[in-house]
């Protein structure tokens, strides 16, 4: 067959790397997620002796992007190397088997491979209606994920959708669409939000889980601290035409010719978590911003398939500007209307009681008031 | 001393006039805008900014304020330490006034202070008194609140004399013997509390050093401010007793206020020549001639002019001189008072502040407040010199 | 025999001259504060600072406060203070002159003789006695706001927007601080995120902090390793207003950054040899001693009017 991969029993054949190539690519993938070079010579050892993770690999309401994404990389062949580094042993899209032996193969994968395999989600869970609306094999999402995950080693959900719903579950969500942590409460669950999820992030969490058999850092949402916890905005390098506020006001308008900041054509970058500024797509260096389009929040539940494209958004934390205070900044203002009214007031005041005291009439046992003069 | 016995009494009538009802609006306009400040906070009515902290609520309200109920204090010092006892009748309503004086200010700054609710705080606990001459200030004029407050019970005691309650009627013969007999220590405290505190408010504009012009930044700013309170102090008693006067009929002690008038020209040309000796001797005098310098003239030239007036004898006897004479005096009192705590003090040239409406607003309307309540004390009170004409008895 | 009143009024004037004039003489050559052992402060070099603003972030985020959106209030998309103010404890400011550049952060000096924790009545501002950190207790502040009055670098900043305010001020992150301090690399320091959230973050250690003494040490070493990169060959605040606890290099007059001239004198001097001289060298004497005066005066006085009806001797 055409297709480049075919189940062969416990794993894919890598295409066409020798050992030292293997080790070069290894080494660089490993340092870009932060592991060190003897990590990279564990993971080259493990995988040669054959000691590969069994990897389920369940997809639900999905658009296959994630994993298309995967397959992608080329320049190093990361996919062939995921796929060399781990036994991808149940991949709906991937397989070539289907019907009840692709069934055979997950239940003797789980059975096999119980508390040591990764599940990876894919795809967002329908949870309404006892979550009639994605079944497989006859059976739910809710009651798969639930069954697969229930014996699993580690659990990663790639993409928005896996990780709170993604594009299913914009409103009105009909299905009641929903990630997989929100299925599976009181699991751990490694979430790799975007959409499509940015592969090396999954590719730097799995390769710290096969080396180290820990799993990174994660934050409340279960998002990988490495690869998540700045905002775009905080590494874009467009930064610093955003605190020296050029902006791009219309799509082709002359600032954004010259790459000017987003911001004003809706960037969300200042709001979404991800590394997308820093470790780009397609290795062709692409990227959204990068390309001159503002950044849509793909990774965040809260902007994504809910706010607009192109609706600006509240900074949350203000940075200063590319300007600087002068030493002595002029502050503090003088009121007109107060200086006018005090004048009035006062000079009114004392007028009258200059004036009035020309009433006084001098001399000892003088009595009274001027005749005119009210009671006080 | 005149062989003539002194009689207090109230000068009665309706109390809802026409002016009555002005500054009662006012003062109502006042107690809104205060409402606001209490709920939105200092900026939201004043202009006050990080650069002039102080505005005419501590520069007026307070410091001027203050020296306005040094009336009390000034004739004291005349009637019980210089034993001029011809100054008597004058000494009740110079109370009244002291006690609104001192009792406005100390409302001025509850107003004024940003945390308030721990005011208690400075009475109380001692253990974290710090030589702040500021805190001298807060713990005199709240003692001198008190201390005025006794010097005036003898008015309030006699109006109970006469009350239909039994008890009312024994309860305040008592405290009249009591006042009595402690009098010369609840005098002695009422002479010794201002000097300290109106001193220290002095003292208090030393702090800021290099921010203060020269022309204000001297160590006998403490002594300057003493004295000048003095001057205020007889000026607000003239004022006072010419006001009443002119509007509640009773008799005016043109000759007394003749000779009161004639110890304050001469208390005003002392404090005038120390302030140019002082200015000259330091080497300030270039300093004059300047935008600042105006401010320095104008306190001096307008004590001057006052005390030349009351130098006049032809002048000194004559209500009119003695009433405009006693306005230039307080003005160039209140004038260095306002100059020392917002002209003299500069903490840049990026800073400027002059007082917003709402804060102009609640000024006017602790004025007005004051005033109503001496109307409403003098009304009601036996505080005023000499019997209620029956004729009078509107 | 009554008192003559013209001899009288010589005794109370003189005395009150005289009480003022020895308090001022009486001072003499007064001891000036000296930093307490383990002061701790920063040092601030402007010809390595950059001008980045980390340490504005940095300070902004480690003492959570609010951004100023400044001259861009419109649009909000800014941190852009204009000077130190009720959200703003650190700040950096440019002097831009012809060809001259300079930047200078600006912050509390934690000065040796503070003028604020003077004039604090009830020592909300306190200057800590071990590590000299001048720091505010806003249970004992009545909010009269003295304190910015008597500070000469108009540190202190208020809430007036605020119905319930306090004073803001750099208090160099001693909320941070949770283990005792080390040496390291000849300066003493907090473990990592427990000392000053601006010298942690700043990229070039344009300002670094430690004890005071190691500051001058290195100070020292730098104008004399570097002769003639730094104004006058000095550190500011190593005398000024009687010692700073935040000292600065610089290579433009440290006039021309908005640090003036104020000579050596601490500040709270003025105003306390005139206070301390009337109230506290004598503690409390003079006040009872005049006490004593007017009472006595006006018992004489009575006395001398014994005789007269009952009504005069009333008020």
């Amino acid at each position: 067959m055409s297709h480049p991969f075919s189940v062969q029993g416990n794993g894919f054949a890598a295409g066409g790397t020798n050992r030292r190539e293997f080790i070069k690519i290894i080494t660089m993938a490993a340092a870009s997620v932060g592991l060190t070079s003897s990590a990279a010579t564990r993971i080259a050892e493990a995988a040669a002796r054959g000691l590969k993770p069994s990897v389920i690999w369940l997809h639900f309401q999905a658009c296959t992007g994630c994993t298309e994404s995967l397959l992608r990389t080329s320049h190093p062949a990361i996919a062939e190397l995921i796929l060399d580094l781990i036994s991808l042993d149940y991949n709906e899209t991937l397989c070539a088997a289907a019907g009840h032996q692709a069934e055979d193969a997950l239940q003797k994968a789980m059975a096999e491979n119980a508390g040591k395999y990764v599940c990876i989600v894919e795809g967002a869970i329908p949870t309404k209606d006892h979550g009639i609306y994605c079944k497989i094999a006859g059976r739910t999402a809710v009651d798969l994920v639930t069954e697969v995950a229930d014996k699993a080693g580690a659990i990663i959900a790639i993409g928005s959708c896996a990780s709170w719903g993604g594009i299913p579950s914009a409103d009105p969500n009909p299905t009641g669409a929903t990630g997989a942590p929100m299925v599976l409460k009181g699991k751990t669950v490694v979430t790799i939000p975007g959409c499509p999820a940015n592969p090396y992030n999954l590719l730097g969490t799995v390769l710290q889980f096969v080396t180290l058999k820990t799993l990174p850092e994660l934050d409340e949402q279960g998002r990988p601290k490495w690869a998540y916890g700045r905002p775009i905005h905080e590494d874009c390098p467009r930064r610093a035409h955003f605190d020296a506020g050029r902006f791009a006001q219309k799509f082709g308008d002359e600032g954004h010719r010259q790459g000017y900041c987003l911001y004003k054509l809706g960037c969300k970058g200042p709001a979404t978590h991800a590394n997308c500024s820093l470790l780009h797509f397609g290795e062709t260096d692409t990227w959204p911003i990068g390309i001159g389009h503002p950044c849509v929040g793909c990774t965040e539940q809260k902007i994504a398939f809910r706010v607009p494209i192109h609706t600006t958004i509240d900074i949350d934390r203000p940075t200063p500007p590319d300007t600087y205070p002068p030493i002595h900044a002029q502050q503090g203002h003088v009121s007109t209307v107060g200086a006018g009214v005090a004048g009035v007031v006062c000079g009114a005041l004392l007028g009258a009681g200059w004036m009035a005291s020309k009433k006084l009439t001098g001399g000892e046992g003088e009595q009274k008031q001027a005749p005119d003069r009210k009671e006080g | 001393m005149n062989g003539q016995t002194l009689v207090h009494s109230p000068v009665g009538g309706k109390l809802m006039t026409g002016p009555f009802k002005v500054l009662l609006a006012v003062a109502g306009i006042g107690a809104i805008v205060a409402l606001y400040r209490f709920f939105l906070g200092l900026g939201a009515v004043s202009s006050l900014n990080d650069g002039y902290p102080w505005g005419i609520w501590i520069a007026f309200d307070v410091v001027v304020g203050t020296a306005l109920g040094c009336g009390g204090y000034a004739v004291a010092l005349l009637v019980y330490i210089l034993n001029r006892g011809k100054y008597h009748p004058l000494v009740r309503p110079a109370v009244l006034t002291s006690l609104l004086g001192y009792g406005f200010a100390t409302l001025a700054v509850t107003i004024d202070l940003g945390r308030f609710w721990s005011l208690w705080k400075v009475a109380i606990l001692f253990w974290r008194w710090t030589h702040s001459p500021q805190l001298e200030v807060a713990l005199c004029v709240a003692a001198y609140n008190l201390v005025l407050l006794v010097e005036l019970s003898p008015a309030l005691f006699e109006k109970w004399r006469s009350s239909p309650s039994t008890s009312l009627r024994a309860w305040s013969e008592r405290g009249l013997r009591f006042v009595d007999r402690g009098l010369v220590w609840i005098l002695a405290l009422g002479i010794l509390l201002p000097t300290m505190h109106q001193s220290s408010l002095g003292t208090m504009m030393l702090l800021p050093g290099p921010q203060m012009h020269p022309l204000w930044f001297t160590p006998w700013l403490p002594f300057l401010f003493l004295w000048n309170s003095i001057v205020i102090g007889y000026a607000v008693v003239v004022l006072e007793a010419s006001f009443s006067a002119a509007v509640f009929g009773r008799r005016r002690e043109t000759a007394m206020l003749t000779s009161l008038s004639s110890v304050a020209a001469w208390v005003a040309l002392c404090w005038v020549a120390f302030r140019l000796v002082e200015v000259a001797v330091a080497g300030k005098l270039p300093l004059v001639a300047s935008a600042t310098g105006i401010a320095f003239l104008a306190e001096v030239l307008l004590a001057t002019a006052g005390a030349a007036i009351l130098l006049s004898q032809e002048r000194r006897a004559r209500p009119m001189w003695q009433v405009r004479a006693a306005i230039l005096l307080l003005l160039a009192g209140a004038l260095f008072r306002v100059n020392t705590y917002m002209v003299a003090f500069s903490p840049g040239p990026q800073w400027s502040y002059f007082p917003a409406l709402p804060e102009l607003l609640i000024t006017f309307g602790i004025v007005a407040f004051e005033v109503v309540l001496y109307i409403v004390a003098v009304k009601t009170l036996p505080i005023l010199g000499g019997a209620a004409p029956a004729a009078a008895q509107r | 025999m009554s008192l003559n009143r013209r001899s009288l009024l010589k005794v109370i004037a003189t005395g009150g001259v005289a009480a003022t004039a020895s308090s001022n003489t009486a001072a003499a050559a007064p001891e000036h504060r000296v930093a307490p052992a383990g002061a701790m402060g920063m040092l601030y070099d402007t010809t390595l600072c950059i001008g980045c603003k980390t340490c504005v972030v940095a300070c902004k985020q480690a003492n959570d406060r609010q951004p100023d959106p400044g001259p861009w209030e419109s649009e909000k998309l800014y941190d852009a203070p204009m000077d130190l103010n009720a959200d703003t404890k650190n700040i950096i400011k440019l002097y831009h002159e012809g060809d001259v550049r300079s930047y200078f952060k600006a912050q509390c000096m934690h000065c040796v003789d503070p003028a604020c924790s003077s004039a604090c009545m009830l020592g909300s501002l306190h200057k800590d006695e071990v590590t000299g950190i001048v720091s505010y207790n806003p249970y004992y502040c009545v909010g009269c706001r003295y304190c910015q009055i008597a500070c000469p670098f108009n540190v202190p900043k208020f809430e007036f927007n605020k119905a319930s305010p306090k004073i803001v001020k750099c208090e160099l992150c001693r909320h941070r601080v949770k283990e005792a301090a080390t040496v390291v690399g000849g300066f003493t320091r907090y473990p990592p995120g427990q000392g000053p959230a601006c010298c942690e973050v700043c990229p070039r250690q344009a300002v670094i902090y430690g004890k005071r003494d190691e500051l001058l040490a290195e100070a020292k070493r730098r104008i004399a390793e570097n002769p003639g990169r730094y104004c006058q060959d000095r550190i500011y605040g190593e005398t000024e207003v009687g010692g700073t606890q935040v000292l600065y290099l610089s290579h433009v007059p440290f006039e021309k950054l908005g640090l003036p001239e104020f000579g050596d004198r601490p500040i709270p001097e003025a105003a306390y040899t005139v206070q301390d001289g009337i109230y506290w060298r004598l503690p409390f004497v003079a006040p009872v001693a005049l006490y004593s005066v007017l009472a006595a005066v006006m018992i004489r006085n009575r006395r001398a009017e014994t005789g007269m009806s009952e009504k005069e001797a009333t008020p």
